[in-house]
């Protein structure tokens, strides 16, 4: 444990817990400022949003090292771009029917 | 050997594939993703207002295109020759396909369920990018990956999975799948013997795997463990909540998914996805609170389960009705008829207008009263229909103007309102909530559409809602009862009110 602690770049660490906390403060922020008429679209479209683990599946499966990690990141990346395509195309068939008087 | 090489163009790109020095060609793809990330919280303000949020929607997935393009330049891909390149093409046109047809034939009334799905792909996306990274380093590259890496590949593992079956589950029970699982229905609370303790040993057993797993170098079969343990939870975790408390579930596994990702950026030392992540993350969050505030429930009573007892269907047909007062039936031609004498109607609609796909005939009634000159709006309970914000999007397909529905904050109007027209609700205007504390709704903030000179309730039967819960509102002195379908009662009343 205590030698692999020698592994840990800490000062990465702490950039991404940084990054992380204040990316909470500014969705908090921002989110509770949706109405809640749009409540449903926010949910479909933070899930697109959330879709973003296709950078990390990309890399998995691109990188092409082994089968097997091939595999996973094949079905990591089927996954997550039906995430992030259906998400954005159901969120934007939804707010198109938002109209004014 | 080729490991070797692989691991050194890995950790240090020095494959400088595009002719660009590989350091400034990280630095590209970084601020792309920073770009991209900025894009995300964009979209997320834009939606602050109907009028922009279509924009803010093009404007976050333009970030998400950009992203998708600039890893394609990312040194690890680049190594990857034509056989990575070809595999993740591949994986984003599946993906993509399956995505853009579910995306583009959903209906209205089906939102609930596709959100839900999308969180269940979500979290087997997380699960499955966690796991991935932890075999290319601790297997491929052989490298003792740091402890942040374990414990964020962990994470991602339990969060990935546990949304993955938990969502799955949260869809069965709302596509109402006729399937009875140990006996119980499906869509309503199912518990096995023993449920609790099940639980417990699970998430026990998960949290040792955990700590093992951070305190091993390499250890592939604990990740199998966890994954497969974590998505066994994840069905305890959601079978035993009833179809009721959903938008609830729904909410917080979006919440789930979000973190999920986030989990996968402190292992992949991505700062797009922990933004990505955290922003779904708290969007989550909030919904799921303001869900349970708007029951007067705490997140741990909704997670406990055993609440909806009946089936999803409004109005239960094992339900047996036990009050015993009076109630004042209408046709639909004699509610039209006080419907035209009134000045203000405000229309209550649940999750009823959506089984009976009346959102059109309920849009219809609006257009025929304002000819008329009446007044109409619309009250809409944060928990009505299956997931936050349904009603609100059924309402928006029917061309409603969204500017006609309103929250609580409309319960003042109610003592000047000629006509409470309530189609489908049911909880919602139960007025034991405000004052029999023996009720499992006691507290729950309501409608007081008691208050209005009548009380149309538009429902198929008589017997009690999803939680099993008797209405007194049924039998109250200015309450009638208009039974029948919502959509043909709807119209019936149109048909009527153009007469009249």
């Amino acid at each position: 444990m205590i030698a692999s602690v020698g592994l840990v770049d800490l000062n990465q660490v702490l950039s991404h817990i940084i990054v992380f906390v204040l990316a909470m403060f500014i969705g908090f922020e921002v989110i509770t400022k949706v109405p809640a008429t749009l409540h449903t679209p926010l949910m479909s479209g933070s899930n697109a949003i959330d879709g973003i683990k296709v950078v990390g599946a990309l890399i998995i499966a691109g990188s092409a090292e082994h089968w097997l990690t091939m595999v996973i990141g094949f079905v990591a990346v089927v996954a997550a771009s039906i995430n992030f395509v259906g998400g954005f195309l159901v969120t934007d068939r939804m707010l198109r029917m938002f109209k004014a008087r | 050997m080729l490991d070797a090489i692989l691991a050194q163009a890995a950790s240090h790109p020095t494959s400088a594939a595009a002719g660009l020095p590989s350091e400034l060609q990280t630095f590209v793809v970084n601020l792309v993703y920073l770009i991209a990330a900025a894009c995300f919280i964009f979209g997320l303000k834009f939606l602050a207002s109907p009028k922009k949020a279509r924009r803010g929607n093009t404007i976050a997935s333009c970030g998400m295109a950009m992203a998708v393009i600039a890893t394609f330049f990312d040194a690890r891909i680049m190594a990857g020759g034509a056989k990575g390149l070809t595999t993740a093409l591949l994986g984003l046109i599946v993906g993509g396909g399956i995505g853009s047809f579910v995306a583009l034939r959903v209906s209205m009334r089906g939102m609930p369920q596709m959100v839900s799905l999308l969180n269940g792909f979500g979290g087997l996306a997380a699960g499955m990018v966690g796991f991935g990274e932890y075999l290319r380093e601790t297997f491929v590259l052989a490298h003792v990956p740091g402890v942040d890496v374990r414990i964020s590949v962990a994470m991602s593992l339990v969060i990935g999975m546990i949304t993955f079956t938990g969502s799955l589950v949260a869809w069965a029970k709302l596509e109402e799948l006729k399937v009875k699982v140990a006996g119980m229905p499906l869509s309503g609370v199912v518990m096995f013997p023993a449920h609790r303790i099940m639980s417990l040993v699970a998430g026990a057993l998960i949290l040792v795997l955990v700590l093992s797993l951070i305190g091993s170098e390499k250890a592939a079969l604990l990740a199998v463990l966890i994954l497969v343990i974590a998505a066994g939870y994840g069905l305890l975790f959601v079978l035993p909540i009833g179809g009721a408390d959903m938008p609830v579930v729904i909410a917080l596994l979006n919440s789930f998914s979000g973190l999920g990702a986030a989990a996968t950026g402190f292992v992949l030392h991505n700062n797009a996805l922990i933004i990505g992540g955290s922003l779904v993350g708290a969007a989550g969050l909030i919904l799921t609170l303001i869900m349970c505030s708007a029951m007067n429930r705490s997140l741990l009573n909704v997670l406990a389960g055993g609440f909806g007892t009946a089936s999803a269907d409004a109005g239960g047909a094992t339900a047996t009705t036990t009050h015993t007062g009076t109630v004042r039936k209408m046709d639909a031609e004699e509610a039209a008829i006080v419907i035209d004498a009134s000045q203000n109607v405000i229309i209550i609609p649940g999750y009823g207008m959506a089984v009976a796909q009346a959102q059109h005939a309920v849009a219809e009634l609006m257009g025929v009263l304002q000819k008329k000159g009446i007044n109409v709006k619309f009250a809409v309970h944060p928990v009505a229909g299956r997931m936050p914000g349904h009603m609100n999007v059924l309402l928006a397909e029917a061309n409603v103007p969204y500017e006609l529905l309103a929250d609580l904050e409309i319960n003042p109007e109610f003592s000047q309102c000629d006509v409470a027209l309530v189609i489908g609700a049911n909880d919602v205007v139960n007025p034991a909530a405000r004052h029999d504390k023996a009720s499992p709704i006691y507290g729950m903030p309501i409608f007081d559409c008691d208050k209005a000179r009548t009380v149309m309730v538009c429902k198929r039967s008589l017997n009690p809602g999803f939680a099993g819960i008797e209405n007194e509102l049924f039998y109250l002195p200015n309450t009638v009862m208009v039974l029948g379908d919502a959509k043909a009662v709807v119209a019936a009343i149109c048909k009527a009110l153009k007469e009249a």
